[in-house]
């Protein structure tokens, strides 16, 4: 789908631009405008007109009906669940639900497009216009407008590494169920267009709809860019087809919106045409001119009725809806007092909110959300697990936030109890006890350790006297010397009477 | 001709439950009969085994008092109706070699209700054309000859073959397909009675697809009654076709008994044509007397964008056509002619599979579609269409069939209108705008030309008001007592 550049312009969200997005050239400051379309596949266990499966990985050509082969005669029928599917996505990016829309044909020849066409939605999109927040890095949110989103088949797979002389044809995906989602040109950097794909991921995820799977080529982004000076009127743009990544998106986007400049700034003009990223060099390259540009020939497809439904049962679909990430958000941050930034990470995932809810239900929240966003993130992270992975359960790490918090174990220890659950997926309470870290309260031990360090350091006892922020280093002495183990606020009074220093310094 | 072939296919039908003839005498006959009429090319490809195996069998139910309503009944399939395991052309080289792995609904229909398969009927490529002339295959002739001439006829078009075969009881009976006037068109030629239902009333899938919003498939027939118990089998919902419609097949031999006191007849004044041979319109006029006789009341109405219909037609048709002809490419089934690379595989393959008709039409659509000219023509047409089936509604809130002729002439020759695409499209003049409505029509026999030759009158009636065509249909029948039938030259 390709939208006009003066649609786009007329589309456009008004926004002052910020210095930080701009890109410095020899002539002055570059603005960058950009616009994304979206490739979705359905989470749907059939295809969009056929029943074949669509499971990923399967034997070539294993799952190809004669719908997907376009056999003489063959006719498409609408899969239910991916229209249901469809909406349910709209409702997610609060969007208008089109009650009737139609399908249609896309016309061009390529020999892993059976039909010769491809059945898409062109005038009439099942959804209209919605919205997507961005949480940027800095707390601050950006609205990127939704143009709409329509329902198209999928094509086949060329295969051009089987054989020397011959390529050979795959349709195991050939016509399975896409979404395709474009949204406004309301992006300005590299990194708004990284959290705009994030942030859809994450709706998609949250909704079922899609599995977001980049690698399987389940979410594939189509990336318009052009520049211009600020202020200036829109230049013209550049398509970059399917980039597979979103750290790909930032880096295409780099490469072009510098390209564009360059070619700018010594006084050439762009082209408007569609590229390839390619990942290796990291640079974009022609693959189409505009004058190369396909004529689709749409029309309406005669073998479909137009898709209607009513209001009623996108009702039904909007009142099964899961809470969406923006909402989930707003709940954390007020239900339990998070700042953005953690509860920005914890909706990421819904799998990681809830670990995160289960953890604090009950506990201090702050303690949960540095435990759940720190360690645990962490953890997973550097192991390459997914939340679903953890080798913590969520009972396991609020066990232990409540051996901190009733005085069992300092936050040091916990620390390595955490690292101890992560390997061997024990109980804390268990490693604690069997390992013998239990933090000790018992004064006259902890007396004792201070007494020993005290007698062994005369020359810093008189130190400290003139200066007494030394007591410190006394106090790093005597967990060193109970292994960690003492209870620091045992640990200060006693020092505080014995060195002879109040202790509420 | 063996007296077995002479009867209809309610006569055969009947016959048969009694145990008077078996199914494999009767197939038998018919099967000599194919032999026997090779000159007129009608089958592409005879199933003579399968036919065989198949009276069989219904003799097998038969005996035992069983059997469905076509129990035994040996049928032609037009070749554009995909059949299991049986080659299935189009009339077209680039579907060289394709034999589908599945059986067309309708076919599955007639099947299902014990008809006998005899074999492929010919027909113009990709049902593209009004003379059969346009087939791979070669032309099919009109059994029919013009009184002391033999100059070959073309027998209509797109299905020559089934038209043919049924004037020529080479098959008690044939399935054909309608998309521009292809069943009424030839059964007009041959002394035939052919049906084009209700889009929507037979399932399309399975049916090699020329333009999907126009396609239909329905039954050349011996007589009416024939007509009506064939699309009894062949009509129905089919899930895997959205464009059919859910709603139950009436009985629609039922049908035919009512009579037609008290019917109210439109004749549509824009279909008397400008250079509309007299004998047509006396046709016409005749046609217009026996319904009066019969208990009809006659009145005259305007369908006022007539003369857009064929225009439109021919953008709409040849759009569908262009894209739902792009699957031939060589790929994955039918004719490959190989080339340096992909682009010139396709180009050979296409040049060298299609014929110049299908040639045609295929740029026609792929021009109506492109950019810049989309509105138009293609928008413009479908606007137009609306306003076609907008007059047709007007008319039948006044009247409950309209009454033409079918053809403004009778069969032409071979090769007389094949050099002039424009002069062949006009024959469709009176059956267009039928398609672009989605009604049901029906061509009745009514009378010889000064030549010798057939010609039909149309009924066309409301959308799913077969009944009430049938009735009408059949009360022409009667008036007309259309008798006569084609020397039978080709047994040679």
């Amino acid at each position: 789908m390709t939208t006009m550049v003066s649609d786009f312009e007329a589309s456009m969200r008004k926004r002052e631009p910020r210095a930080e997005d701009l890109i410095q050239g020899q002539t002055g400051d570059w603005e960058v405008i950009l616009g994304l379309e979206v490739h979705a596949q359905i989470t749907s266990k059939a295809k969009l007109f056929s029943g074949s499966s669509t499971k990923f990985g399967a034997e070539q050509n294993s799952q190809v009906s004669f719908v997907d082969a376009a056999m003489p005669g063959m006719l498409p029928v609408i899969n239910r669940f991916c229209v249901e599917q469809a909406i349910r996505t709209g409702l997610g990016l609060k969007a208008k639900i089109n009650l009737r829309s139609v399908f249609d044909r896309k016309n061009y020849f390529y020999p892993d497009l059976p039909q010769g066409y491809q059945i898409s939605q062109y005038k009439h999109p099942i959804v209209g216009e919605g919205e997507i927040v961005l949480d940027m890095k800095d707390d601050r949110t950006v609205i990127v407008g939704v143009e709409r989103l329509h329902l198209e088949q999928d094509a086949g797979k060329s295969l051009h590494d089987q054989h020397p002389a011959m390529s050979f044809v795959d349709l195991n995906r050939s016509g399975v169920a896409l979404m395709e989602i474009v949204s406004k040109p309301d992006m300005r950097s590299a990194d708004e267009a990284k959290a705009y794909v994030n942030k859809l991921r994450t709706i998609l995820r949250y909704l079922g709809t899609c599995d977001g799977n980049m690698e399987e080529g389940s979410l594939r982004a189509d990336v318009n860019v052009s520049v211009r000076k600020v202020g200036a009127p829109l230049g013209t743009r550049c398509e970059i087809k399917n980039v597979n990544s979103i750290r790909f998106i930032g880096l295409a986007i780099e490469h072009e919106a510098r390209r564009q400049i360059e070619i700018l700034e010594e006084g050439g003009k762009i082209d408007q045409e569609t590229r390839l990223f390619d990942p290796k060099t990291g640079e974009t390259r022609s693959m189409r001119s505009k004058e190369e540009a396909h004529d689709y020939r749409y029309f309406p497809d005669p073998d479909l009725l137009p898709l209607e439904f009513t209001q009623a049962w996108v009702d039904e679909i909007a009142s099964s809806l899961p809470e969406l990430p923006d909402d989930k958000k707003a709940r954390l941050i007020s239900e339990y007092g998070l700042t953005h930034y953690d509860a920005t990470v914890l909706i990421g995932e819904g799998a990681r909110a809830d670990y995160f809810e289960a953890v604090a239900k009950g506990r201090d929240a702050k303690l949960a959300a540095n435990w759940v966003t720190g360690e645990l993130f962490g953890a997973l992270n550097r192991e390459g697990h997914s939340i679903e992975e953890t080798p913590v359960t969520s009972k396991q790490l609020g066990e232990l936030i409540d051996l901190i918090s009733d005085g069992t174990i300092s936050g040091r220890i916990a620390k390595d109890v955490f690292d101890s659950m992560y390997k061997t997926g024990r109980d804390p309470a268990k490693i604690v006890e069997e390992e013998g870290l239990q933090q000790v309260t018992d004064f006259g031990e902890i007396e004792a350790a201070i007494d020993a360090v005290i007698a062994a350091n005369p020359d810093k006892v008189e130190q400290t006297k003139v200066k007494p922020q030394l007591a410190g280093w006394f106090v790093g002495q005597v967990m060193k010397s109970t292994s960690g183990k003492a209870n620091p606020r045992v640990v200060n009074e006693i020092l505080a009477r014995k060195l002879g220093l109040s202790s509420d310094d | 001709m063996s007296d077995l072939t002479k009867l209809t296919l309610a006569a055969a039908r009947d016959a048969l439950k009694k145990k008077e003839i078996t199914s494999s005498e009767l197939t038998g006959a018919y099967l000599k009969e194919m032999a026997d009429g090779g000159a007129l090319n009608a089958y592409v490809t005879p199933t003579v085994e399968k036919a065989e195996e198949m009276a069989k069998a219904s003799d097998a139910k038969l005996q035992k008092g069983e059997g469905g309503a076509l129990e035994g009944i040996p049928l032609g399939i037009k070749d554009l109706f995909c059949t299991k395991d049986v080659r299935t052309t189009a009339g077209s080289h680039i579907l060289e070699g394709f034999e589908p792995p599945y059986e067309s609904t309708v076919t599955a229909n007639l099947w299902r209700d014990g008809a006998v398969m005899l074999g492929k009927l010919n027909n113009d490529e990709f049902a593209m054309g009004s003379s059969n002339e346009t087939s791979f295959y070669g032309p099919v002739v009109n059994p029919w000859r013009r009184k002391g001439s033999d100059a070959r006829l073309v027998p209509g078009g797109s299905s020559g073959g089934s038209s043919a075969a049924v004037a020529a009881r080479l098959c008690l009976g044939a399935t054909a397909t309608d998309t521009g006037g292809s069943i009424r068109q030839p059964a007009a030629f041959t002394g035939t009675v052919g049906l084009k239902p209700t889009y929507g009333r037979c399932s399309r899938w399975g049916i090699v697809a020329f333009a999907s919003s126009l396609d239909q498939a329905g039954p050349i027939a011996r007589d009416v009654r024939d007509a009506a118990i064939l699309l009894g089998s062949m009509a129905g919902h089919d899930e895997k076709d959205t464009t059919s419609v859910d709603r139950p097949v009436p009985d629609y031999e039922a049908a035919l008994g009512q009579g037609i006191k008290g019917l109210s007849v439109g004749i549509p004044k824009e279909y008397r044509v400008e250079g509309m041979p007299k004998e047509i319109d006396d046709l016409w006029t005749r046609g217009i007397e026996w319904l009066k006789a019969a208990g009809a009341t006659v009145k005259e109405v305007s369908l006022p964008h007539t003369k857009y219909a064929l225009p439109t037609y021919y953008i709409v048709a040849p759009a569908e056509c262009s894209s739902n002809l792009a699957r031939y490419d060589g790929v994955r089934y039918g004719l490959r002619v190989e080339g340096r690379d992909v682009t010139e595989m396709y180009e050979k393959t296409r040049a060298e599979g299609f014929g110049a008709e299908v040639r045609r039409r295929v740029l026609m659509g792929t021009y109506v579609l492109s950019a810049g000219y989309y509105d138009a023509y293609y928008l413009k047409a479908q606007k137009v269409r609306t306003l076609i089936a907008r007059d047709f509604a007007e008319a039948f809130s006044e009247v409950d069939v309209l009454l033409t002729p079918t053809a403004p002439s009778a069969a032409f020759a071979i090769g007389a209108k094949s050099d002039d695409p424009l002069s062949m499209y006009l024959n469709d003049v009176f059956t267009v705008t039928v398609n672009l409505a989605g009604l049901p029509g029906i061509s009745v026999p009514a009378g010889l030309s000064a030549e010798g030759l057939p010609l039909g009158l149309q009924l066309i009636g409301r959308t799913f008001d077969e009944e009430t065509l049938l009735r009408a249909a059949y009360a022409i029948e009667q008036a007309a007592g259309f008798t006569a039938e084609p020397e039978a030259w080709w047994r040679a």
